[in-house]
């Protein structure tokens, strides 16, 4: 298995579940299950027991390395500089090990499938992967347009992503950016596939991507999801797939007119607002600042931080596919309910996110903490919709 | 009804496991000591729940073993004839911290780390005694190893700070200890009869400590380190006395690595405080003269350029100690934790590096002294996990550094299985036979971690 050489070297002192200060968990498997065998240290000791003949794969097993959700935290946090950087590959290694003995949970093997047989985990025919754009008039991509809207699975198909994926649509409609979409043509980003171990497939869906890029001459590509903006920025270049990649977020950052603010929006009572990490925005990519600098140039809004932020993130635990796999998502200890009680306590009104995934993940967590009356969560491109008007 | 399905309904399905991966993981622990065995792992949230628990495992005979984060690194929570282990990292709640009695109650899995982060947060005036081990090593497991921390040369072992207990007893009684039993405050464990001793280096054979009063300790706004060094190793317990006599040290250790050659000295390393710029000066102005003129002078110097990095490394709070698990690129590190009286440091200082050359190691010291003059001498050694020579080589080594630390009339620190056994073979026979008789008065079934302190 790939990074096999580091497993042994893991002292399972436990540094990787923990933020800079040491005062709470943020790593998401451990923090729902509680066993030392879901920590990063106990899944580098399994991965080395496993690869040895002295564990054997089982369900549990299964659970256990399917459950990271890939936030990066182990590898921020890990003291020992010569293999940090390797954990979170070696992690995948195992996965990607499960995946060709055909040995993985349920959920998993269904959404790869779904992934590979539809070209979406949501089942929906390929044609209508455009329609989240219905009466947006948004037009696809030519190559007289400058930028390439990616909006991935979760915007196309996910009620909730969808809204999101209209709303930046909108957004860079009313700030003037000439972009178009792929529509049909557009294909999964693959990220959560390959952080699922799955490396054929991501990379037969990342060539189709490459290919339909090229073939549209597409150069600049900004993306709805932190994930996809990943995979492309990260991932695609090692076929040849070298494009000017963004996340929506960084393209707002440099053309959001401050002078354009609605008179109602810079009427209204200041609101408390507290940003929500995306892991790969965040720890992946080390943007920390970006959605920070554009939620401070909106009228109104007062920012205060989480105890957990930026490289101390607490992932929402959708990472590394468990968005559709609900292996860390259900049960009374998820991160995300975890999240948004920390948002609450901050006595924040609002806690934004800019990532579809992030987004959906922690709404869910609000409504089963009952934290509707006090914590709304939206979306970062929502807010600034609204502050224009 | 089977065990698995009374503990299910004990603590929740959830929180028991019979998995092979967990009975895998929480059957050994980081350092060299061979793996036991483990038959269920349960993540109890309350003493209520231990209870029923225990009165359980008394009933079918099973035994039980409490695991903090289990960074021992000597085996002392791998169960030796399987049965329940209990996590208690769920009992995670601080409790209360009294500022004008100086005290913090936690429950038992509450980290270093959680409880350091709480009160930098909440009580920045004040601090707890934090030991060397990673943030994730619970507080109370560490107070009833008889710990030490980053104060201890001040204010004594962190087993010295309990100000009180709440205790599951082997039976399921749950009993209190110090003042907290009389349903005061939970401020001090005296004057009464010290029950707490029942419980403090026992290794969990006598009950379960579920909650824990810890005295907190002022914590100066201003802190710096100064550095000596001497090359006479003979100097050393004169120079420890003198560092200890001028009694304003908060923290002080003496370092030691063969490689690279400038770290091959004996440094002795003073941490000092102050609540006040001008009582620190005063303090680094005392220290620093304090060598000037002893033995002649210039027998031990003071480092004036030391690495600010290295400056940063002995005041972090708490240091990376356990980046010397991977010395050998091997994830493994285990050590004699050889409680000594001074004197005897030279004659263990050149015994130690001895033992390490004999099995080809690299000599790498970090000793901290503690109050009244004692010393934790750290016989240090890293392994290679992936190599069972290597293994096999540092256990040797251990067993070697064991038997000098008591030629040398001094105690092991929480030591591993055959530690504790040498420690019983030469133990006074009443005082051996006291222990035992303890352990079956409390224990008349033995479920507790059998094994450890067993003859």
């Amino acid at each position: 298995m790939e990074h096999e050489e580091i497993l042994h070297r893991c002292f399972r002192c436990g540094f990787c579940k923990l933020p800079s200060d040491y005062g709470s968990l943020t790593c998401p498997a451990y923090l729902k299950y509680r066993f030392e065998s879901f920590s990063p240290g106990g899944r580098m000791w399994l991965t080395r027991a496993w690869l040895s003949g002295q564990v054997r794969t089982d369900a549990r097993l299964q659970e256990i390395f399917f459950s990271c959700a890939t936030c990066g935290n182990c590898v921020e946090h890990c003291i020992f500089d010569k293999f940090r950087e390797s954990i979170l590959e070696a992690f995948i290694a195992a996965k990607a090990e499960m995946v060709d003995q055909g040995t993985v949970p349920p959920t998993v093997r269904d959404y790869l499938t779904r992934l590979l047989e539809h070209g979406n985990p949501y089942k929906i025919p390929q044609k209508k992967r455009g329609d989240w754009a219905a009466e947006l008039n948004v037009k696809p991509y030519t190559v007289d347009t400058e930028v390439l809207f990616y909006v991935g699975d979760v915007g196309s198909f996910d009620h909730r992503g969808i809204e999101i994926a209209r709303s930046v649509a909108g957004l860079l409609q009313k700030i003037g950016v000439s972009f178009g979409i792929l529509g049909p043509g557009e294909g999964p980003d693959g990220n959560d596939a390959r952080a699922l171990g799955e490396f054929s497939l991501f990379e037969h869906l990342a060539k189709r991507n490459i290919e339909a890029f090229q073939q549209a001459g597409v150069e600049n590509i900004v993306t709805l999801s932190p994930h996809g903006y990943n995979a492309f920025k990260n991932l695609y270049p090692q076929w040849d797939g070298h494009f000017n990649v963004r996340h929506y977020t960084h393209l707002l950052a440099e053309i959001l007119p401050i002078d354009k603010f609605s008179e109602k929006a810079a009427s209204r009572s200041v609101r408390r607002v507290t940003f929500h990490d995306p892991c790969y925005l965040g720890r992946h990519n080390k943007d920390f600042d970006t959605a920070r600098t554009i939620l401070d140039r909106l009228p109104g809004i007062e920012r205060v931080e989480m105890p957990r932020n930026r490289a101390d993130s607490l992932c929402c635990g959708g990472g590394g596919g468990n968005f559709f796999t609900d292996l860390v998502c259900s049960g009374p200890d998820t991160s995300a309910t975890a999240r948004v009680e920390e948002a609450a306590d901050t006595g924040a009104q609002i806690l934004v996110t800019a990532c579809p995934i992030c987004t959906v993940m922690l709404e869910d967590a609000v409504k089963a903490r009952n934290l509707e009356q006090r914590l709304e969560v939206r979306e970062l491109s929502e807010l600034v919709v609204e502050a224009l008007g | 009804m089977p065990i698995r399905d009374a503990l299910v309904d004990i603590v929740g399905a959830d929180r028991v496991s019979n998995d092979p991966a967990e009975l895998f993981v929480y059957s050994r622990d980081s350092g060299a000591q061979p793996p036991g065995r483990v038959d269920f792992v349960v993540l109890p949230k309350t003493a209520e729940e231990i209870s029923e628990i225990l009165r359980l495992a008394n009933r079918e005979k099973i035994p039980v073993t409490p695991v903090g984060a289990g960074l021992t690194l000597s085996g002392i929570v791998i169960p030796e004839r399987g049965g329940i282990v209990l996590d208690m990292k769920r009992m995670d709640r601080i409790l209360e911290v009294d500022e004008l009695n100086r005290y913090v109650v936690i429950e038992a899995g509450v980290s270093q780390g959680a409880l350091q982060a709480y009160l930098k947060k909440h009580h920045p005036r004040f601090q707890h005694s934090t030991p060397e081990a990673p943030p994730t090593a619970t507080v109370t497991a560490n107070a009833l190893i008889h710990g030490h921390g980053h104060i201890s040369p001040r204010y004594g072992i962190n087993s010295d700070m309990i100000a009180g207990m709440e205790v599951v007893l082997p039976n399921g009684e749950i009993t209190r200890i110090g003042a907290c039993a009389l349903e005061g405050k939970w401020f001090s464990r005296g004057p009464l009869p010290d029950l707490a001793g029942l419980f403090v280096g026992w290794y969990g054979t006598t009950g379960i400590v579920t909650r824990i009063s810890l005295k907190l300790f002022p914590k100066p706004a201003f802190r710096q380190v100064i550095v000596f060094k001497t090359d006479d190793i003979d100097l050393l317990p004169e120079a420890i006395a003198e560092i200890m006599y001028l009694d304003m040290a908060e923290d002080f250790f003496l370092i030691m690595q063969e490689k690279p050659d400038w770290m091959n000295h004996a440094f002795l390393v003073v941490i000092l405080s102050g609540h006040f710029e001008e009582e620190l000066e005063f303090k680094k102005t005392a220290y620093k003269r304090l060598f000037s003129d002893f033995k002649g002078g210039e027998r031990i110097s003071f480092v004036s350029d030391l690495h600010p990095a290295l400056e940063k490394r002995f005041l972090d709070v708490p240091p990376l100690a356990a980046l010397a698990a991977d010395f050998r690129k091997g994830g493994g590190f285990q050590y004699t934790g050889a409680i000594l009286p001074v004197d005897q440091v030279p004659a263990a200082w050149c015994k130690g590096i001895e033992i390490s050359h004999r099995y080809g190691m690299v000599c790498s010291y970090v000793h901290q002294v503690l109050m009244g003059n004692s010393i934790m001498f750290g016989f240090n050694y890293s392994f290679n996990r992936a190599d069972e020579a290597d293994i096999e080589k540092a256990l040797m080594a251990l067993e070697e550094s064991n038997r000098v630390t008591l030629d040398l009339g001094g105690m092991i620190w929480k030591g591993e299985k055959s530690a504790q056994q040498m420690v019983l073979a030469k133990m006074e026979p009443n005082t051996a036979a006291l222990i035992r008789r303890v352990q079956e008065f409390l224990d008349p079934n033995r479920i507790m971690n059998p094994g450890k302190w067993e003859a």
